[in-house]
C-alpha cells in the first residue's frame, strides 16, 4: 500500500489518513461578502501540480500539511501546521 | 438486405464506409468550437448540426474520440434519481437512449436489464421507498422489492443472512440498461461528421484569447482558430480549461476505478448496485463482469490503478457473488472524474459571455450523454437556458442553492 509519512506517527498506510482539501486562507465570515464565503466553501483550485494539502491521521486525530504532486501522486514532504503558523508569525501575518 | 450481402460477398470490392473522415487542417474560424471529443461533446456537436442546422462546428480532442471517461465508465443507464430535477433530466436521457441506435444508424448495443439498488440497512430501505415514490410520481418505473423478489430477479446473488451486510431489500428499476459506451461516442461522431461537423483528434487547447469578457480565439497545438461560441466538455480537466477561460469551478478531479473479469457464460441479468458496499456490477454482452466502486479517497490527475481499490472492491463483490472467487480479473483502469460538492453536474452559462460549460459529471455522466448533448446544443443555438438545465447552473453555488442529489452513483444514505 502507498505510504504517507505522518509528522506525528511516522510512515503509515495511506488508508489511515483522510484528505482535507487544499490549504487556503479562510476569509473572516463576519466581514466578507456572501459570494466570497461561497467561493471559500465551494470553489476549488484543483491544481494539476504540487499542492499544499491538509491531511488527517484518523486514529490519532492529528491534522497536518502535505505537499503532493497531483499529477504523479508523489508525496514530497509532510509537516506539522505549526511550522506554517510560526513562519506566518515571523512575517507578521 | 440478405440479397445485398450475397451481392457484396461475390463482388471483388466491398463498399467501404468511412464513419469518421480522415484528418485535415483546421479552418481559420468556426461558429462553434466544442472542446472535448467524448460522448457529451460529440452529442452536442451532433444535435447542433442535425437538429439546429449549425454545421460550422469543430470538435477538438487532445487524445482520441471517446478515449476519456466515455470509454472508462461502467456503461449503466438509469433514471431512478431522488430529486425531481434529477429524475426529469435522466428520464429524458433514457428515452433518447432507447431510440439512439435507430437515430444514429449505429448499433450501441442498448440492453435493458433492470437495475437493482440493494439496501442493507433500515435507513437505506427508507430512502429507497422515498426514491420509488418520487420516481413513480414522475412516471418512472421504480419499486421497492424484498429478498423473495430479488431471488427471482437475480438468482446468483448471495441473499444469506450470514454475511456482514445482509440484503434487506432493493429498489428495482426495470428500465435500467447498459450500452456499449465506445459505440455511443462513435455513433455520435459518425452522425455529426455526416452533418458537416469537423472532428479534430490530437488537437489540444493550449490557451484562449479573451477580450471584453468573451473568448475570441483558441490557441491549439495545431494553430490558432477564431470561434463564435465555445462549449467545454472535458470531465477531469474541467478546472484547467475553465482557468484558461478565466474562471474557477467547484470541482475536484478524483480518479474512479473499475475492472472487468474474464468472460463467463451469461448468469447475471440485472445490474446490481449497492450504495452501502460501494459496488456496481453488470455482465457485459461478452460475458465479462464489469465491476466498479467508489471514487479514490483523494484527488489526482492520473489514470493509474491501485491495489487498495481492487482489494476493497473485491471484499464486497465476493460477499454478493461468492462464486466469483475463482474468476480472474482481466483488466483494471481509472477515469478522472470531475466531482462537485452536491453530486450534480454543472451545465449552462459561464461567467464568460460566449462560453458554455458542461462539467461536474463526476461518476454519473455516461447515462446523461444524449440529453446533455441535446440540451447543450439547444442552449448554444437559442441562447436560452432550457428548463431541464436550469437547476444545474454554475450560479447555484454562490446562491447556496445546491441540488442535493442523493441518487448519484454508489452513494449510501
Amino acid at each position: 500500500m502507498k505510504i504517507m509519512n505522518c509528522p506525528l506517527n511516522g510512515p503509515r498506510n495511506i488508508s489511515e489518513f483522510i484528505f482535507g482539501g487544499e490549504v487556503i486562507n479562510e476569509p473572516d465570515p463576519t466581514a466578507c461578502s456572501d459570494e466570497d464565503w461561497a467561493n471559500y466553501v465551494f470553489i476549488e483550485n484543483n491544481t494539476a501540480g504540487v499542492v499544499q494539502e491538509w491531511w488527517f491521521h484518523v486514529a490519532t486525530a492529528f491534522w497536518f500539511i502535505a505537499e503532493r504532486d497531483t499529477r504523479t501522486d508523489e508525496i514530497i514532504c509532510t509537516y506539522s501546521p505549526k511550522r506554517v503558523h510560526d513562519k506566518q508569525e515571523e512575517r507578521g501575518v | 438486405m440478405p440479397f445485398g450481402l450475397i451481392k457484396h460477398g461475390l463482388a471483388k470490392t466491398y463498399p467501404f464506409r468511412r464513419d469518421i473522415p480522415a484528418p485535415h487542417e483546421l479552418k481559420d474560424s468556426y461558429d462553434v468550437v466544442i472542446i472535448g471529443g467524448g460522448g457529451h461533446g460529440l452529442a452536442t456537436a451532433y444535435y447542433l448540426a442535425q437538429k439546429f442546422g449549425i454545421d460550422n462546428v469543430a470538435v477538438l480532442e487532445k487524445g482520441y474520440l471517446g478515449g476519456g471517461n466515455t470509454g472508462r465508465n461502467t456503461a449503466i443507464i438509469r433514471s431512478n434519481y431522488l430529486t425531481t430535477e434529477g429524475v426529469r433530466f435522466y428520464d429524458e436521457s433514457v428515452r433518447l437512449y432507447r431510440e439512439l441506435s435507430n437515430e444514429l444508424d449505429f448499433n450501441i448495443l442498448y440492453s435493458e436489464r433492470g437495475h437493482l439498488t440493494l439496501a442493507h440497512t433500515d435507513s437505506a430501505l427508507r430512502s429507497m421507498r422515498w426514491r420509488a415514490e418520487v420516481n413513480k410520481h414522475l412516471g418512472v418505473e421504480s419499486e421497492l422489492v424484498f429478498p423473495d423478489d430479488i431471488a427471482k430477479l437475480c438468482s446468483c446473488l448471495n441473499l444469506s443472512d450470514d454475511v456482514r451486510y445482509p440484503i434487506l431489500g432493493a429498489l428495482y428499476h426495470a428500465p435500467g440498461a447498459i450500452a456499449r459506451h465506445d459505440a455511443v461516442a462513435w455513433g455520435y461522431a459518425a452522425g455529426a461528421s455526416r452533418h458537416g461537423v469537423e472532428l479534430h483528434q490530437e488537437t489540444e487547447v493550449l490557451s484562449m484569447d479573451i477580450s471584453d469578457n468573451a473568448v475570441t480565439g483558441i490557441v491549439t497545438n495545431r494553430g490558432r482558430i477564431k470561434c463564435g461560441y465555445i462549449v467545454q466538455a472535458v470531465a477531469g480537466f474541467s478546472s484547467l480549461l475553465s482557468k484558461m477561460a478565466g474562471f474557477q469551478l467547484p470541482i475536484r478531479t478524483i480518479p474512479l476505478q473499475a475492472c472487468v473479469s474474464q468472460p463467463l457464460k451469461p448468469i447475471l441479468d440485472p445490474i446490481v448496485v449497492s450504495g452501502s458496499l460501494h459496488v456496481y456490477v453488470s455482465q457485459s454482452d461478452r460475458g465479462e463482469f464489469v465491476m466498479g466502486g467508489s471514487t479514490d479517497p483523494y484527488p489526482l490527475y492520473s489514470t493509474r490503478s491501485s491495489l487498495e481499490f481492487m482489494e476493497g472492491l473485491m471484499a464486497h463483490i465476493l460477499e454478493l457473488f461468492p462464486f466469483l472467487s475463482e474468476t480472474k480479473v482481466l483488466r483494471q483502469w481509472a477515469g478522472m472524474a470531475d466531482m462537485t460538492p452536491d453530486f450534480a453536474p454543472i451545465m449552462g452559462l459561464s461567467p464568460v459571455s460566449n462560453y458554455y460549460i458542461d462539467a461536474g459529471w463526476g461518476t454519473w455522466g455516461f447515462k446523461a450523454t444524449p440529453v446533455c448533448g441535446l440540451r447543450m446544443a439547444e442552449l448554444v443555438a437559442t441562447g436560452i437556458v432550457p428548463d431541464v438545465l436550469r437547476p444545474f447552473a454554475l450560479g447555484r453555488f454562490s446562491a447556496f442553492d445546491l441540488v442535493g442529489e442523493k441518487g448519484a452513483a454508489s452513494v449510501g444514505h
